[in-house]
């Protein structure tokens, strides 16, 4: 059995007693213990930048050129905190309460209430750094409404609160560079992980510029990788990303939890033909002032212009009256994808709704649109050449983010002692479905006030023998890195890397997307075997071992294959739909996902075996949320 | 769409690089710049030569990766417009197209169209920050800015920190990324405190990195991007000036 190490007491109390219960490292003695840090993210850089202000010596890595390009950038819309500064019935127990119904009941209660409650003191160190976000002409801060909650409780930088946030972080990040408590090592990627006697000690670490691999050993290893939305070629996330971190650690012993558990986010700018490299996100802020329609009638040839209002159908607003356009994400991609499927979906491929501001426009004029979301319709008109001004956007949903990640307990400890994981990386927060401006929120709360807790109690809590480079691990897990590379570069098939690519997505997103089935996930899994094979024999790997992208990519994508497969198998196994894990058999009457709490209320966490993956369950209890079917009708 | 492509091909920062030919037949307009390239890279690799080298990731003109001087313009010739967020229907079926890397000093090429920009890194460890350690913050709205002005720190913000700026500077300097960084702090009250030292040792750091010195010819704000505007630069000329008074 799995144990999460929930601290004792009443929900609002269990933080308070986990600081004080925790084991510290005096301040004198904690630059004589290393931690490493893999990533550079929301999550990373401030658990990097904190762990050095304390005094430890800290190694920080990144694949990134420099730490502040690390995908968190990309982050638009904004970061919740439970400030109620609306004074609008907000508090940390409501944020807490609309986090777990977001994620359909399936997160862990002492995690999401302790996330509410350090959601506050984010907004104040961030402030503190410079973070410029939007304020009242008072120069108080302001809020915008995000989808899944009915208070104003986001807080912003234009559409580029993540590059904010990270660029805050990023500047403390180097500030403790400057001080010499932090050594950066960038365009360097993890390629494994160092486990002695049961516990993470170091990294194995390749540079990508000179192709050397160099060990590092270190008290305590934290992975702050971010997602593994690329598993399907095509999603919202960064080119780069990649889940090799955290598979490799898996395959070393950490556990992976609920890996089926993606977020296919409802408003992206829709596919335009099969070169396409990536999809574009359009916030989710946007739906605060779009109304999302399709036509009425099915094929309908018209100009969206030209359909009059009695033959739209808004269709979320008619669906679901209380929560109108601002539906959680998977509700609202679900809904988009009935519609399509019915024949009502739009634009030249049929897969896309219309998200309409004419209203908006109308009512608060050019102008004030153009402050909001200015540069979300730039971006817009940029991708697709047409003007959301006078046009609707025509959206589409696409992969964006993954619930599921490495098992962590309460202390975002993994199932390796002394390996931690944060931010998207960990599976710990969001249940089924995230909520938007959460994962933020969940990255800085992770590194700036969970981790640096963490890292002292173990330290502090722990005997670490010694360790040298040359130790009996570090040098089998160096040279097995090196015969992989090596295994990879000799590979003279006929395929690029990103096509065999482009072919895992496909299957995964038409088996494992946004609608699951038994008979469709079973085909998934015997066609990943066979495309593994494919990918063993026909890859082709031009180039020497320095900066080389296709052995960059062939390397991450070998990864991407096997935990493709573990997420099928989880998707299968849990046969009971869940917010973004919708399995076809399970649903109510009016199509919405129906859960199975008497079978399912657990965390699926699997164990590398080499062979079929075994299955530990970490039931979830809830004494504080009340189970229910989620309704935002 | 049919395309010449001559590319800037150099293995490595020592050894001497030169332009090669490469064509491109069945581009779509609707590719973006860097998908026709993934393009041209898929067929190189297929008949097992080395792809082209260049940098990316976010692909949607925010992490500031994606570099090259397409037709000798950063960024290429569409205005406020990263790299990866240009389309091919900026350019003509039959057009010959020249990208090479961002060329500077402080930007040593490490292979093709591929540079190293950690002098930045360098400049922001210098004094890019206010010196405030997690758990120190007062509470958030203690700190009363007016909308004005947040939103004019938020333009300095946007900086992205590709380096086009530099790459367009005949003398190659930084000083419109720098100045990006100062004013945004300069007109927040929390960088009041480090504001003289912060852009003392900022511009030091600049010019040890080997950027040139700025002439005021305006060509980095004519590549930016992020369209940061000149007028940060004469801000960090009067905070120089500030610090060397008040300081
Ligand atoms: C387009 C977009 C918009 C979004 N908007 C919002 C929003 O408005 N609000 C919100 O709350 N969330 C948003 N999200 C989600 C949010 O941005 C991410 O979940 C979050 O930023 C992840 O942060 P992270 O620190 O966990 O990881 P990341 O930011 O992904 O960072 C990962 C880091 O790990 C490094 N890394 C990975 N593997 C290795 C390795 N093997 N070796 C070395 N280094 C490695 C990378 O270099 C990088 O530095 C958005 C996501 C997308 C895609
Ligand atoms: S000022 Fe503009 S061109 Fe220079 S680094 Fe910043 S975003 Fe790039
Ligand atoms: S790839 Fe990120 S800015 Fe161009």
């Amino acid at each position: 059995m799995l144990d999460s190490k929930i601290p004792s007491g009443p929900i609002d109390q269990k933080w308070k007693n986990r600081k004080f219960e925790s084991n510290l490292v005096n301040p004198a003695n904690r630059r004589k213990h290393t931690v490493i840090v893999v990533g550079t993210g929301l999550a990373g850089a401030s658990a990097a930048a904190t762990l050095g202000e304390q005094g430890y010596r800290v190694k920080v890595f990144t694949f990134h050129e420099s730490p502040r390009r690390a995908h968190s950038i990309a982050a638009q819309g904004g970061i919740n905190a439970a400030k109620n500064y609306q004074n609008d019935g907000d508090s940390v127990y409501r944020l807490f309460y609309d986090t777990i119904k977001g994620g359909d009941f399936r997160s862990r209660e002492a995690n999401v209430y302790r996330l509410a409650e350090v959601s506050v003191n984010i907004i104040d160190q961030c402030v503190a750094q410079g973070v410029p976000f939007a304020r009242e002409y008072g120069g108080t801060l302001t809020n915008r409404s995000f989808g899944g909650t009915q208070v104003s409780r986001t807080f912003y930088a234009k559409g580029q609160t993540g590059q904010q946030l990270l660029l805050g972080a990023y500047s403390s990040l180097m500030r403790q560079a400057g001080q010499k408590t932090i050594e950066i090592f960038s365009r360097q990627e993890m390629v494994d992980l160092i486990v002695v006697e049961g516990k993470a000690r170091g990294i194995i670490a390749r540079n990508l510029v000179t192709g050397e691999l160099t060990t590092h050993t270190a008290d305590a290893v934290i992975l702050a990788t971010g997602g593994y939305g690329n598993v399907f070629f095509l999603s919202t996330n960064a080119k780069q990303s990649n889940a090799s971190a955290c598979w490799r650690a898996h395959k070393r012993g950490a556990y992976f939890a609920n890996p089926c558990f993606t977020q296919i986010h409802p408003t992206c700018v829709p596919v335009s033909g099969d070169y396409q490299s990536k999809l574009t996100l359009m916030s989710e802020s946007l739906r605060n002032d779009g109304r999302v329609w399709v036509p009425l009638k099915a094929g309908e040839k018209r100009a969206p212009g030209d359909i009059p209002e009695n033959e739209r159908d808004y269709f979320l607003e008619r669906m679901y009256p209380a929560f109108g356009n601002l539906v959680p994400r998977d509700i609202a991609s679900r809904a988009a994808k009935r519609m399509c499927d019915e024949g009502r979906g739009v634009g030249p491929t049929g897969l896309s709704v219309y998200m309409d501001f004419r209203d908006s426009i109308q009512r608060l004029g050019h102008a004030t649109i153009s402050e909001k979301y200015g540069n979300l319709f730039q971006m817009y008109e940029k991708i697709t050449d047409e003007n959301p001004y006078q046009v609707p956007m025509r959206i589409f949903p696409a992969v964006h983010y993954t619930m599921g990640g490495l098992w962590v307990d309460y202390n975002l400890m993994s199932s390796i002692p002394g390996l931690f994981v944060a931010g998207e990386a960990n599976f710990s927060d969001h249940g089924a479905n995230r909520l938007g401006a959460s994962a933020l929120m969940q990255g800085l709360a992770d590194g700036y006030f969970v981790i640096p807790y963490s890292i002292a109690n173990y330290i502090g809590g722990t005997k670490l023998s010694p360790i040298k480079n040359d130790h009996e691990s570090a040098k089998a897990t160096l040279a097995e890195s090196q015969t992989r590379l090596e295994a990879l570069m000799k590979a003279k098939g006929s395929q690029s890397v990103d096509q065999l690519h482009r072919k895992l997505g496909k299957i995964i997103w038409d088996n494992c997307g946004m609608a699951r089935n038994e008979a469709g996930l079973n085909e998934a899994m015997v066609s990943i075997q066979k495309l593994k094979e494919e990918f063993a024999n026909d890859v082709r790997v031009p180039g020497d071992n320095q900066l080389n992208s296709e052995l960059e990519k062939a390397n991450r994508v070998a990864d991407f294959l096997e935990l493709g497969e573990l997420m099928c198998l989880d998707a299968l196994e849990r046969k009971e739909s869940c917010g973004g894990h919708f399995r076809e058999e399970m649903q109510t009457p009016e199509g919405e996902a129906l859960r199975d709490d008497k079978n399912f209320s657990h965390v699926a966490a699997w164990e590398f075996t080499g062979k079929t993956p075994k299955l530990h369950k970490e039931a979830l209890v809830f004494e504080n949320i009340h189970l229910a079917q989620r309704s935002y009708k | 769409m049919k395309l010449h492509l001559k590319i800037w091909r150099q293995k490595g920062p020592q050894e001497a690089g030169s332009f090669k030919d490469y064509s491109v037949d069945n581009a779509s307009e609707h590719m973006s710049f860097l998908e026709m390239l993934d393009f041209l890279n898929t067929s190189l690799v297929q008949k097992g030569e080395e792809a082209v080298q260049f940098d990316h990731d976010c692909r949607e003109g925010i992490c500031g990766s994606c570099s090259l001087v397409i037709n000798g313009n950063p960024h290429g010739p569409e205005t406020g417009t990263a790299t990866c967020q240009l389309h091919m229907r900026k350019f003509k079926d039959g057009d010959t197209i020249v990208i090479e890397p961002f060329r500077a000093k402080a930007f040593p090429v490490i292979r093709d169209l591929s540079v190293n920009r950690t002098a930045f890194d360098r400049i922001m460890e210098a004094g890019g920050f206010c010196s405030v350690n997690t758990g120190n913050a007062p509470e958030a709205n203690a700190i009363l800015i007016g909308k004005e002005t947040a939103e004019k720190a938020m333009d300095s913000a946007a900086c992205i920190g590709c380096g086009a700026c530099v790459a367009a500077c005949k003398n190659a300097s930084a000083m419109l990324f720098v100045s990006a960084k100062v004013s945004q702090l300069a007109l927040l009250p929390q960088g009041n405190p480090e504001r003289g030292r912060r852009v003392r040792n900022m511009v030091a750091q600049m010019d040890q990195e080997m950027f040139g010195a700025c002439s005021n010819t305006g060509s980095c704000e004519a590549a930016c991007p992020k369209e940061i505007k000149l007028e940060n630069i004469a801000r960090l000329n009067r905070e120089m000036v500030r610090a060397a008074w008040v300081e």
